[in-house]
């Protein structure tokens, strides 16, 4: 069942491409607008990239929050998936992780090229690659929350963002403070555990809650 | 035949919760403005002007109780929501959606008056310090437990979304403090602390008072903003009209 | 085999119906009548595990469904409104992927038998997109050909069939009961149906 719904999952991936190269885009977009906004100075690009790179990573993912569950929900997928005779908490897993390939290690992929926009070093790249490796799913799982109980309602991405984003804050702080260390020179080692923990606590409890909110959404 | 016990399971229904809770609310309110008043008067008149930050300090007899009350509220908005979700308790969600508005009020008060007691206390407006922060965040919390009520028309499902909202974000309310906490020792910036006056007692007795004022009010409160949710959401049921007239 | 006792169902704030008590045994066809917004697809979803009544229980062999969860799950098939048609996918890949995600996966041939049942061979690699919205329902019926479920569920499953598909739906429906399955069916117009036993339930 789990490797049937990844696959099937991945497969309209593919066949939708366009939807996961905006997301990607956008990205790029994102983070390329901060030094036209703040100047070309190096010094304070550098200083500000960690933070600049995980906000748009974190909208990014956000953004790509609605395709979870959306087209499932209105082609009536998702009830027959909530019937299935497995735990819904597995149909969320295999759906998390598939957004996660689709969505997330793209990101992953693309921001070192972003960070030598802002001339980190080949050190912090990759410390920005590995703490979006870490934090990226967490993003996945939390977010899935969020958008399985907008799911069919109103103004849903908007309320995605004001929902997710509080609880995105502490990914935030340890993502970008992992490669704010080694820009300093200082270890990220204590910011990469702290990301590896937040990764297992969320992927054991948010899985629930969003089977949870699916439940009654789709009620 | 012992009639002395209270029978918890009448008062849940809302029908029978209603008269009740109109006659509690004075006897929740009369203290509260007592208290209040006492508060005012020692926070005013009694306690000293501190010799560093003058008398500007003594917005905190309001800012540290509204904080308080405001993260406690949270935690007493995920506790009924999680008891209405559980047991299918109507009145238990209709008390999760009440407490969140004054909740959010009084975490919005006290970042108001944080923002206010900062400007004399580090010359600026807002500083990214531990504890105003995670009020802030806290204020994102509730906005996004209102803003999802808000928009879900169903009510059950409102409640239950919800409750799921309330308890994640409960869960999650230490994690974001703690995180939050160690950012904020990362990247010292402004080094005044709040902490750094000492407090003399009739200071500690004002706050408590305007604690105990502010908890009393938010209770009365939530009792009169219940009855108004009572009365939305059973307007149909047979009681309602005999209770109206 | 299936018991309701004491549904009642209520949407915003109205109540749909109440106190509702039927049972459904093995063999048996309960045809489900009533106007529109009358509840009738409230109460199978109800049913089949998908919504919470207000009040009332459903029992499966004596035990209640939301204690059974998943295993419930296993022995019923629901057919709602919607087919559960994925549009990007093939007619094949639909039926192949959905049967795998379900926990039976078929082999190519076995699922070329199943869409041949319903008339779909010659569009198996088309894109479900391109597909009438008869032929996606008979698409949507082959997750009651494959399921092993005891227990059918169907919502309006006559809509938007021709008289060609209307038969198939008899047939499959009549093969069901033979083998030992019942089946609830929301309807508008009669069934036509030989089942063993033929019950009809009436909401206001």
């Amino acid at each position: 069942m789990f490797g049937w719904l990844v696959y099937r999952d991945l497969i309209l991936a593919w066949r939708r491409r366009a939807d996961v190269l905006a997301t990607v885009f956008f990205f790029i977009i994102v983070t390329s607008l901060f030094p036209l906004g703040i100047g070309p100075e190096r010094e304070l690009l550098r200083s500000i990239a960690p933070g600049v790179v995980w906000v748009a990573a974190l909208l990014a993912s956000m953004l790509s929050l609605g395709r979870i569950f959306g087209n499932d929900y209105q082609d009536g997928t998702l009830e027959q998936l909530v019937l299935t005779p497995q735990p819904t908490y597995l149909v969320v897993l295999a759906k998390v992780l598939a957004h996660w390939i689709v969505s997330e290690i793209p990101l992953v992929v693309i921001a070192p090229v972003l960070g030598l926009q802002f001339g980190l070093s080949q050190n912090t790249l990759l410390t920005v690659m590995i703490s979006l490796l870490l934090g990226t799913p967490v993003l996945s799982v939390i977010g899935s929350i969020g958008a399985a109980l907008t799911l069919g309602l109103r103004a849903a991405n908007v309320l995605v963002a004001l929902l997710v984003l509080p609880l995105y804050i502490p990914v935030l702080i340890f993502g970008s403070g992992a490669v704010q260390a080694t820009v300093t020179g200082t270890s990220p080692q204590a910011w990469l555990l702290l990301l590896a923990a937040t990764l297992i606590v969320s992927l054991v409890f948010a899985p629930w809650a969003t089977s949870a909110a699916l439940k009654i959404s789709v009620e | 035949m012992s009639n002395r016990k209270i029978n918890w399971y009448k008062y849940a229904a809302p029908a029978n919760f209603y008269p009740l809770a109109g006659k509690m609310i004075p006897l929740f309110a009369v203290p509260s403005a007592i208290l209040f008043i006492l508060g005012m008067y020692v926070g005013f008149f009694v306690a000293p002007t501190d010799f560093q930050q003058g008398e500007s300090y003594r917005i905190l007899f309001i800012h540290v109780p509204a904080a308080w009350v405001g993260m406690f509220l949270y935690v007493m908005m995920a506790i009924y929501a999680g008891i209405g979700w559980a047991f299918n308790a109507r009145l238990a969600s209709m008390m999760a959606q009440a407490i969140s508005t004054t909740g959010a009020i009084f975490t919005f008060i006290s970042l108001v008056t944080g923002s206010l007691w900062g400007r004399p206390a580090w010359g600026v407006w807002w500083v990214w310090d531990a504890r105003l922060t995670s009020t802030l965040i806290l204020m994102f919390l509730y906005i996004g437990f209102i803003s999802l009520q808000s928009s879900i028309d169903d009510v059950r499902r409102a409640d239950r979304a919800g409750a799921v909202l309330a308890l994640v974000g409960v869960i999650n309310v230490p994690i974001i403090y703690f995180s939050v906490q160690w950012w904020n020792s990362l990247h010292q910036g402004a080094t005044i602390s709040k902490n750094s006056f000492k407090m003399a007692p009739s200071m500690a007795t004002a706050m408590f008072l305007l604690l105990g004022a502010c908890w009393l009010y938010s209770i009365a409160v939530v009792l009169a903003r219940v009855r108004y949710i009572i009365r939305e959401r059973e307007q149909e049921a047979p009681w309602m009209a005999e209770a109206v007239a | 085999m299936l018991e309701a006792i004491n549904l009642s169902c209520v949407r915003g704030t109205r109540r749909l119906f109440k106190d509702l008590n039927f049972t459904v045994e093995r063999g048996e066809l309960i045809e489900l009548r009533g106007p529109n917004g009358s509840g009738k697809t409230s109460l199978l979803r109800i049913l089949c595990g998908l919504a919470t009544p207000a009040a009332g229980d459903v029992l499966w062999d004596g035990e209640n469904i939301r204690s059974l969860a998943e295993n419930y799950s296993a022995a019923v098939a629901y057919l709602g409104h919607q087919n559960a048609v994925k549009d990007e996918l093939t007619a094949m890949e639909n039926l192949k992927i959905s049967s795998g995600v379900s926990g039976h996966s078929l082999s190519t041939a076995e699922a070329q038998e199943v869409l041949a049942k319903v008339g779909l061979t010659q569009q198996q690699n088309l894109p479900a997109r391109v597909l009438s919205a008869g032929q996606r329902r008979r698409l949507g019926m082959t997750r009651l050909l494959r399921s092993n479920a005891t227990l059918w569920i169907l919502d309006e499953v006559l809509t938007s069939l021709d008289s060609a598909a209307m038969d198939l739906s008899r047939e499959f429906i009549t093969e069901h009961m033979k083998n030992g399955g019942a089946a609830i069916v929301a309807t508008h117009q009669d069934l036509n149906i030989n089942a063993p036993s033929v019950k009809r339930l009436q909401l206001t």
